[in-house]
């Protein structure tokens, strides 16, 4: 299998093509022409760093520095996911459930696939164990960030109808049914979508680059197939709990409704 | 019997007293005067300190739900979270009597909640919150949307729940209602002046 590396001049002749966009810019008056420039610049420095960490981290033989990695994107994906929850929501409990959430959801998955599945030797090798771990977490990381945002909303505009139900002697869940069930669809929905369209309207990105690397296409589908089962799993029970700890966040213990603990929308600007 | 004892609704005096098996006790008072939150805070969907005792026991001895299929508060408006009327009844067998009094046709709970006219939905809000039996019933204005024959029909069944040994707790702006159904009144316009002049003194 031929493996083509990329030089640095290969890099800047890529970068040309981003000359396109700057024209695009300066020729429509978008202004973005800077804002285009330094994002490019950081997408590569960022990506260069990381590139260098992991081949840092690839030679050592510790698990330490493999959990160490691991902790650090799961702190990463839950400051990211308090980000996207739109100013809602953003209690340092709410931080916690986000965290708890992909730590408990992104480590048993990643464990699950890494151990069970693939099974490599050492069994905390990073080259698997990073790679599994971050597309766990990006994926458990849409489908809790989801539930919560439809679970938050719901919970606003279904308020009179949680609290009759509440108020007729329902639990907190059950008050909360219809919206969770409505938390659970929406979340589970991407990736629902992702098996029905994988391998038709795109190849998916894994198994892209296992090609280009120079894998078998054959072997890279059966990874892919692994790692979309895997991701549907961990978006699940990501969405499981982060509905489950969500009512809990926004009930108290005397089964009431609590808004209260929602801030209140941030004013625009 | 249900006890109200120094019940504390935020923003009202704390507030004490008794209704009887079989008694309705209206609670009377301007809009804004904490009516609603009252009820509320008896049915423990709102925090207060102070004690509510149905029976002797206090309502943080039973679980939140429990205390409410017991205690139950009927707002206002009736909210609804399925689109078909009966997925928001328990079955129960005397539901069909209920809803023939109150001047509903038994078809109703085969129709959707959409379809529904602000009485029918009003009427429906009554039967449900009495249809599983609970002990005390907290009225929040229960015929505000309705008819004059609605609401002689609506208040013929409070009568019956009454008699049946239900207690019962009514807001409502209606003088007259009060007059018909309540066997006391509790002013919370009073008690509001007492706060006031309590606060002065000190």
């Amino acid at each position: 299998m031929s493996y083509v590396e990329l030089s640095a001049l290969d890099l800047m002749l890529a970068a040309l093509l981003l000359v396109v966009n700057g024209a695009i810019s300066l020729a429509f008056g978008l202004r973005i022409e800077a804002s285009l420039a330094i994002a490019a610049v950081r997408m590569a420095v960022q990506l260069l760093a990381v590139g260098y960490v992991l081949k840092f981290v690839f030679a050592q033989t510790s698990p330490l520095w493999t959990l160490l990695v691991a902790v650090v994107m799961v702190l990463v994906a839950g400051y990211e996911l308090m980000q996207r929850q739109e100013g809602r929501f953003r209690s340092w409990l709410a931080y916690g459930l986000g965290n708890v959430t992909l730590l408990l959801v992104g480590g048993l998955s990643t464990l699950y696939a890494v151990l069970v599945v693939v099974g490599p030797s050492p069994w905390h090798a990073p080259r698997f164990v990073v790679p599994i771990l971050g597309m766990v977490l990006g994926n458990t990381l849409t489908s809790v960030s989801l539930a919560l945002q439809v679970l938050t909303e719901g919970a606003e505009r279904e308020r009179a109808a949680i609290e009759a139900r509440i108020a007729l002697g329902a639990t907190r869940f059950a008050a909360f049914s219809t919206v969770q069930a409505k938390a659970l669809r929406t979340a589970i929905t991407p990736l629902l979508n992702t098996m029905s369209v994988a391998g038709i309207v795109s190849l998916p990105g894994m198994m892209t680059g296992q090609i280009l690397a120079g894998a078998d296409p054959a072997e890279a589908a059966r990874y892919q197939i692994m790692i979309i089962l895997v991701l549907t799993g961990a978006s699940g029970l990501g969405a499981l709990a982060a509905v489950y700890g969500g009512v809990l966040l926004l009930t108290d213990s005397r089964h009431r409704l609590r808004l209260d603990r929602m801030p209140p929308r941030r004013a625009a600007g | 019997m249900l006890k109200i004892d120094y019940l504390t609704v935020p923003g009202l005096p704390p507030v004490s007293f008794d209704v009887a098996v079989h008694e309705c006790l209206a609670v009377e008072g301007p809009s804004g005067s904490g009516k609603t939150r009252l009820l509320r805070a008896i049915a423990d969907l709102d925090a207060a300190d102070g004690f509510v005792f149905l029976e002797g026991i206090e309502r943080r001895e039973l679980p939140g739900p429990e205390w409410r299929r017991r205690v139950r508060y009927a707002s206002a408006e009736h909210a609804w979270w399925g689109s078909s009327v009966a997925e928001h009844f328990p079955p129960c067998a005397k539901l069909g009597r209920m809803l023939s009094a109150l001047g509903l046709a038994a078809d109703v709970l085969g129709r959707q909640v959409a379809e529904l006219s602000t009485g029918e939905r009003q009427r429906l809000g009554l039967a449900r919150a009495i249809a599983d039996s609970p002990s005390v019933l907290l009225l929040d204005e229960p015929t505000a949307a309705l008819d004059p024959v609605s609401t002689a029909l609506a208040e013929e069944l409070i009568k019956l729940q009454l008699m049946a040994g239900r207690i019962v707790v009514l807001v409502s702006h209606d003088v007259v209602q009060i007059e018909r159904l309540a066997h006391r009144r509790l002013k919370l316009a009073d008690l509001g002046r007492y706060n006031e002049w309590d606060s002065a003194a000190a």
